[in-house]
């Protein structure tokens, strides 16, 4: 029986998959066909969604983007087989834009029907946390530490640290919690993976609870990923089942277990400390920092709080030890980072790939340049609060430390390009707008700077006071990232900024006339 | 005193015993670990720039004028939330924080009215200050930008007003809130720029608010102002006095202008409340200027004739003149006197001496005989003091807290604030009593086990309990052995095992399920550290005694007494029941607690008094009732109590008022027992007073006078003078000498004097050569008797339950806007939250009955009929109905009935056998009542 892949990603079902698969299904049932319809997650070439896949002697052949009108034609042309078709993209493994990255914590997604937990073991599940519950808590956070993961929620602090920081703090409660508030503009691979292989990052928590020794971990999705909570409870029941989360974990009579919580619908509840707030059932506002949370955090215990990318890490580290993934990377910028290539790209999807790809490589090679064919002039890396980079800087080497340097940062590692049709004292204004939108309203510089900011930004562009005015910006911006309590009011400023520094023209137009 | 400034460190003190070492500003100082470099450098004497930032709260963070540079650090932390470190080296003022300040408060002020001159907070606004000492120039954003500036003003609350235009969203409201009240009914809706505080997204009076006014105490601005100062502007000078409601005792500032007392607010270093306090005690002082006081004597031949105004000495002439002729027609032991536990240890000190010495009788009462009489009774009995054992703040060691036939959270709504606080941290929680009250479930605290008893049944529970701890192997036996009286303690361990004491036993009595007795039982027994608090659910009984001794069995039994944390707590219903019994109020007692037929304390009194003392009790208030229905009891002094209101069988009161040939009634209205009375003697008010009060935790207060006496005369005076004119001399030069009197006269306050008062705050008894100090927990190292005696507390139920005719169970009780008798505090604005009391009954009860909410009914008792209005609540079980007693014209003691306290004649209020019954007669009713009330001067 000929096996089709059709992903059930949001991303894909969003262009038409579930039509598709339906497609394939009355078309094949028509025809007498017998066919096993998998819907795996989605390889990440969002361009070429719905991609379907078949399975083949020669490997996986892909066709898309498919339409469920192409679908006949496809049938007739053969595609059963991984004939040749005008939508054939041969086989997926070797389409050069996959076969360049290095998947780590992507490994599975869109390889696997992710809610298949015998699919997932054959491909090398549960190996990691069999070997931690064999494993010593010192021995599984020295792996950690070794291995130089560093938290990929934006900061990049060691993540070995925080586990032992937390496996120290002494506590009967502790908790994982995992931050899937994914909120950053043009990011979307937590989203992936979670609808993708939502069982790596159950692995990547459970082992983290194993190591620190806590017995309770809650994964904060946002409200607005409503597949992939579905498929996470989905996913939490079918491991509670099995026997690998509950209160004996395989056997071992060591308790985690996970919740899965829909978040609050902010974009502060991202920021750690809030979404503890959030979690803690009370509004999403950010805590000062001491204590920190490794120490005091969901309910005053000791939390180990990570990112979806960093957690879907580990099993992989403990399963094949901490030497294969700190052979990846560049500088203190260890492994693989997961970027996720958006805006007016041609070539739009996740890319992961070691520290040290140049931003040049990500936009040219696989972005393939701007959508709109015209001369790309921004790249905002990191998210929102992420610098504009000008089409000049493209050779920035894409880690942690030589992004700071260039004034930027890696953030989530969103990419979101733009081409010159842009206007960057609009998009200035569009940062402090944002900051205004999502600010929680505690410190002060974030919740009437932000509003000011706007203000300023207007009257610039409208040529009122503009030099006293550009004077202002610049002191406000620099009591919104030396006065804010976070990183929201605190790194707004860095795209204002750089919009100012890289593209000072733009807030220096002539005002526009009213006709 | 000018307007007192409290210091302000900005965080509360670390309690750490480790100490840190950091330089702020050059100057070393050594804090406790865990303070923030805020603190560190108020103490080091630099004050840095703050507004969201308060000592009495949690550090939040929000504001950012507090940052500060540290050697080593990157960026500009917040000191408020930056713990100080080991050899930190911290500038508070450098340019880069200087113009950051700057340019924070600039950002504040673009979205702030302009009005400072106009403003109510002018000259006490935190904001106006910080843009002063920040430096603030010019607001370069200007102010056409986005602001709040039509934001609404809520003025629904009748003592403060909420003007939203103002607020900088500092979160201070919701956190005093939160933190020290605990409430939880002010939040921040909106985010970033539309952020603000609500309550709860409706008006200030619609919401949870209790009004507290921790908000207000809180909000640095304009925001949140008493409507006081915004009518007459801000106070110039500061008496720090203390609270005349309950007995918590609060410590408060009375600020003014002048002798008008613009607003209070509660000290920071008050040793009761800790800068806390409630409705009543901050706002609802309106009634001492009230127009209904009575400022002039009044006299009368009969009751049914109407008063005339007579001079201070007419009346003081006449009342004594009276006196002595009544003593000459019916016998020295015709006429006695009531004490007042609303007035200061003083003024009741001389009235006790004033019946002792110049009456020649030991007919002397308080109205704690009709409270607290068998907490004073039964723990002298087990401890040896008549006294709770523990301080306030001995519940924040507390892990198990157990609360029983108490209310705090209306009651005595401070002290509930500082337990909430605890509860939220983690202590747990047993309740014992027949209704749902609010600590039984409410924001962040629910209760581990409601014993939700059928009232009159707590000696069986109690003993439920003891028998569990018995028979489960819970007694703390090194503690048994080296504290108590072991051979009381053999018989008490017998007769608690007995299975009639068993939680299967009690279930059938108590209607509470055995296994939630034996489940609170065992949480008590673990402790480590259980506290019990009761209130007059446990006095107003027939056992009341019992009860209270009870209690103290299993405090002893498990070891939880003598430390923090610990204890036997009563809450005090009103502000100087504790100082009123201590100071010799009861017939059989001299002050301290020593019985009149101790001749050698007697002599010590008749040497200094220059009197002969009568060594026999005399009567109690009950006897003397009684006594007048049969012509033996002819004359009562009243001072500052409405027995023909708050005593109960209201009928049976009356009568007896009314055949006496003389009463004389000191107060400050002409309430219900004056109806009755011949001589009116006007009172002063807190406000007007000088002298002690002593809390329900032993603690002596200053009460100092805001005001002169609108009467002319001090209480005391007015008994000095009817002592004098009764040819028995009596005079003070001041207050301080009486107290003086006592200190030479009572060994536990030997050491209490004004001087010692004014220099330290308070103390709590027994403050003496051993505890110059006073004594914050009692039986630390032995108990005051000795051995801890425990007593046999056999079950024995009351005479009054539920019969075919009378099938309900009626308790009563307070509520938070109200006041006992509601003198004072009907002559206030918070008759906006309460303005009639109201019947309980539960939905079943009310649907058999035909009984709607809102719809009138009769309440009748074997003794009598009530009307008022019904409410239909889910916090009283089916069979029991619940009412409180605050208005005169619902007279809830009009039912309630003889019964009483063995041992202390304490009435039996929680307890009445009552059928209730639709009506339409009750607006008429209320109506006659409230015209004889306002008519009585006419």
């Amino acid at each position: 029986m000929t096996r089709i892949y059709v992903p059930r990603d949001s991303a894909a079902r969003s262009v038409g998959a579930d039509e598709v698969a339906r497609a394939v299904e009355n078309e094949c049932g028509v025809r007498g066909i017998n066919v096993e319809i998998v819907r795996n997650g989605s390889r990440g070439l969002l361009w070429l969604e719905p991609l379907v896949e078949v399975e083949t002697s020669r490997g996986r052949m892909g066709y898309g983007p498919v339409t469920p009108g192409d679908v006949p034609g496809l049938i007739d042309g053969g595609f059963l087989e991984g004939a040749h078709h005008e939508l054939a993209l041969g086989v997926v493994d070797d389409i050069p834009w996959l076969a360049r990255q290095q998947r780590v914590s992507f490994a599975r997604v869109g390889i696997i029907d992710p809610l298949d937990l015998d699919a997932y073991r054959a491909t090398g599940g549960l190996r990691g946390l069999q070997r931690a519950l064999q494993e010593s808590a010192e021995e599984i956070v020295g792996d950690v530490l070794a291995s130089g993961l560093r938290g990929r929620g934006g900061a990049g602090f060691p993540a070995g640290i925080k586990w032992r920081t937390v496996l120290e703090a002494e506590s009967l409660d502790k908790y994982i919690c995992c931050n899937a508030d994914e909120g950053d503009s043009g990011t979307f691979a937590d989203r992936m993976l979670m609808e993708g292989d939502p069982f790596t990052l159950l692995e990547g928590m459970a082992i983290a609870g194993v190591a620190v020794g806590a017995t309770r971990g809650l994964i904060y999705v946002r409200s607005e990923y409503p597949d992939a909570i579905a498929t996470l409870r989905t996913a939490v029941d079918i491991a509670r089942v099995d026997g690998w989360l509950g209160v004996d974990v395989m056997g071992t009579g060591r308790t985690f277990d996970i919740r899965v919580v829909e978040g609050a619908g902010s974009y502060v509840c991202g920021e750690e400390t809030a979404m503890l707030e959030s979690l803690e059932g009370k509004r999403g506002m950010v805590r000062p920092k001491p204590p920190i949370p490794a120490l005091k955090g969901l309910f005053g215990q000791p939390t180990l709080v990570h990112n979806v990318l960093t957690l879907s890490a580990v099993p992989s580290i403990i399963a094949d030890g901490p030497g294969d993934y700190q052979a990846l990377g560049v500088d203190r910028s260890r492994g693989t980072q997961v970027f996720q290539l958006a805006g007016n790209l041609a070539r739009g999807g996740i890319v992961e790939i070691a520290f040290g790809v140049t931003l040049r490589e990500l936009i040219e090679d696989f972005g393939g340049g701007t959508l709109s064919g015209r001369p790309l002039r921004a790249v905002q890396v990191g998210g929102p609060l992420g610098a504009y980079l000008p089409a000049e800087a493209l050779d920035v080497s894409m880690d942690y430390e030589a992004l700071a340097d260039s004034g930027g940062l890696l953030g989530h590692g969103g990419v979101v390009a733009f081409d010159d049709s842009i206007d960057m004292a609009t998009q200035a204004r569009f940062a402090m707008e944002f900051c205004a939108v999502e600010s929680c309203g505690k410190c002060t510089p974030c919740r009437i700077g932000s509003t000011r900011g706007i203000e300023v930004i207007d009257k610039i562009t409208a040529g009122v006071d503009r030099e006293l005015n550009l004077v202002l910006l610049e002191d406000l911006c620099a009591t919104m990232t030396d006065g804010s309590l976070c990183a929201m009011g605190g790194l707004t400023p860095l795209p204002v900024l750089s919009a100012l520094a890289h593209f000072p023209e733009d807030f220096h137009r002539p005002p526009e006339v009213t006709p | 005193m000018t307007l007192l400034h409290e210091p302000d460190y900005g965080t509360p003190a670390a309690l750490s015993l480790a100490r840190v070492e950091v330089v702020v500003d050059g100057v070393p100082v050594t804090v406790p670990a865990g303070t923030s470099v805020m603190r560190a450098a108020a103490e080091a004497g630099f004050d840095v720039p703050k507004l969201c930032a308060t000592d009495s709260l949690q550090p939040f963070g929000s504001c950012r004028l507090c940052v500060v540079e540290i050697d080593g650090k990157k960026g500009t932390p917040a000191s408020c939330t930056t713990p100080c470190e080991p050899g930190m080296v911290v500038r508070t003022q450098t340019p880069r924080v200087t113009e950051l300040r700057r340019n924070v408060m600039e950002l504040y002020i673009s979205d702030h009215p302009l009005d400072c001159l106009t403003c109510p907070a002018n000259g006490d606004c935190e904001l106006q200050d910080m843009a002063g000492v920040v430096g603030l120039r010019e607001v370069r954003y200007g102010y056409d930008g986005a602001n709040h500036l039509d934001a609404p003003t809520d003025d629904s609350n009748p003592y403060f007003s909420f003007d939203e235009s103002k607020c900088i969203a500092c979160s201070r409201c919701v956190r005093a809130c939160d933190e020290i009240q605990g409430t939880f009914a002010l939040t921040i809706v909106g985010r970033g720029f539309d952020s603000k505080v609500s309550p709860g997204g409706t008006s200030f009076m619609d919401s949870e608010c209790v009004s507290c006014g921790a908000c207000v105490q809180a909000c640095p601005t304009a925001t949140l102002e008493e409507k006081s100062v915004i009518d007459l502007g801000i106070p110039t000078r500061t008496v720090l006095t203390t609270c005349a409601y309950c007995g918590v005792g609060c410590s408060f500032k009375a600020e003014l202008r002048g002798d008008e007392l613009v607003r209070m607010v509660p000290a920071k270093d008050g040793g009761a409340n800790e800068g806390h306090s409630c409705v009543k005690g901050r706002f609802a002082w309106g009634y001492a200027t009230h127009p209904d006081r009575v400022l002039t004597p009044l006299i009368r031949d009969a009751i049914t004739e109407p008063w005339r105004e007579a001079s201070w000495e007419e009346a003081i002439g006449h009342a004594a003149t009276r006196i002595r002729d009544i003593q000459t027609r019916y016998g020295v032991d015709s006429v006695g006197g009531i004490t007042s536990s609303r007035c200061t240890n003083e003024e009741v000190f001389v009235v006790q001496k004033m019946v002792r010495a110049a009456f020649g009788t030991n007919n002397v009462d308080t109205c704690a005989r009709v409270c607290h009489s068998p907490t004073g009774y039964g723990l002298k009995q087990t401890f040896g003091a008549s006294a709770g054992t523990q301080d306030f703040k001995s519940v924040e060691s507390a892990d198990v807290i157990l609360v029983i036939g108490a209310n705090p959270t209306d009651a005595h709504p401070v002290f509930a604030s500082r337990m909430k606080r605890r509860l939220r941290d983690g202590a747990r929680l047993i309740i014992v009593d027949p209704r749902r009250i609010d600590l039984v479930r409410s924001a962040h605290i629910t209760a581990d086990h409601h014993l939700q008893l059928q009232p009159g049944t707590n000696v069986a529970v109690v003993n439920a309990l003891g028998h569990v701890i018995a028979t489960e192997g819970l007694i703390d036996r090194d503690f048994v052995a080296q504290r108590c009286d072991l051979a009381s303690f053999a018989a008490w361990e017998a007769f608690i095992s007995l299975p009639e004491n068993s939680p299967e036993a009690v279930e059938a009595v108590s209607g509470v399920p055995a296994e939630e007795l034996r489940a609170a039982a065992r949480l008590y027994a673990a402790g480590p550290n259980s506290a019990v608090y009761y209130g007059l659910g446990v006095t107003e009984h027939s056992q009341g005694s019992t009860m209270v001794m009870a209690m103290a069995n299993i405090a002893m039994a498990t070891g939880n007494i003598g430390r923090d944390g610990v204890g036997i707590n009563p809450l005090r219903g009103q502000n100087n029941v504790q100082g009123s019994c201590d100071m010799g109020s009861f017939p059989h007692e001299l002050p301290g607690y020593r019985h009149v037929s101790d001749d050698a304390v007697r002599e010590q009194f008749e040497v200094l008094w220059g009197a002969d003392l009568r060594g026999d009790p005399g009567m109690r208030i009950p006897n003397m009732l009684d006594a007048a229905l049969t012509g033996q009891f002819r004359a009562l002094f009243v001072q500052g109590e409405d027995i023909a209101q708050s005593d109960p069988n209201t009928q049976h009161v009356q009568r007896a008022l009314e055949a006496m040939d003389l009463v004389i009634v000191q107060d400050l209205f002409l309430n219900e027992t004056a109806r009755y009375a011949h001589v009116f003697l006007p009172g002063t008010s807190f406000l007007e007073k000088d002298g002690t009060f002593t809390n329900a935790e032993r603690r002596i207060n200053r009460v100092r006078p805001v005001m002169a006496a609108k009467t002319g005369k001090q209480e005391w005076e007015i008994i000095c003078d009817l002592s004098t004119a009764l040819g028995y001399p009596m005079a003070y030069d001041s207050s301080s000498e009486i107290m003086d009197e006592v200190a030479a006269l009572t060994p536990t306050f030997a050491g209490v004097s004004f001087a010692l008062l004014d220099e330290v705050g308070s103390v709590q008894w027994p403050c003496n050569a051993e505890h110059p100090l006073g004594t914050p927990i009692m039986h630390v190292d032995g108990f005051v008797r000795g051995k801890g005696a425990f007593q046999i507390t056999a079950f024995v139920p009351t005479d009054e339950r539920s019969t075919r005719r009378y099938p309900l169970l009626l308790t009563t009780g307070r509520i938070l806007s109200q006041y006992n008798v509601g003198a004072q505090t009907r002559r206030t604005a918070n008759v906006a939250w309460h303005d009639e009391d109201l019947l309980d009954i539960h939905e079943s009860d009310a649907e058999a009955r035909g009984i709607t909410d809102g719809g009138w009914v009769t309440i009748a008792s074997r003794v009598g009929t009530t009307v008022m209005r019904a409410q239909i609540s889910d916090r009283v079980p089916p069979g029991v109905v619940y009412t409180t007693f605050h208005f005169p014209g619902s007279g809830a003691n009009v039912i309630t009935t003889e019964y009483s306290d063995w041992a202390t004649n304490c009435p039996e209020y929680k307890v009445t056998a009552v059928e209730i019954t639709p009506t339409l007669r009750g607006p008429d009713a209320l109506l006659a009542s409230a015209e004889a009330d306002a008519g009585a001067l006419a």
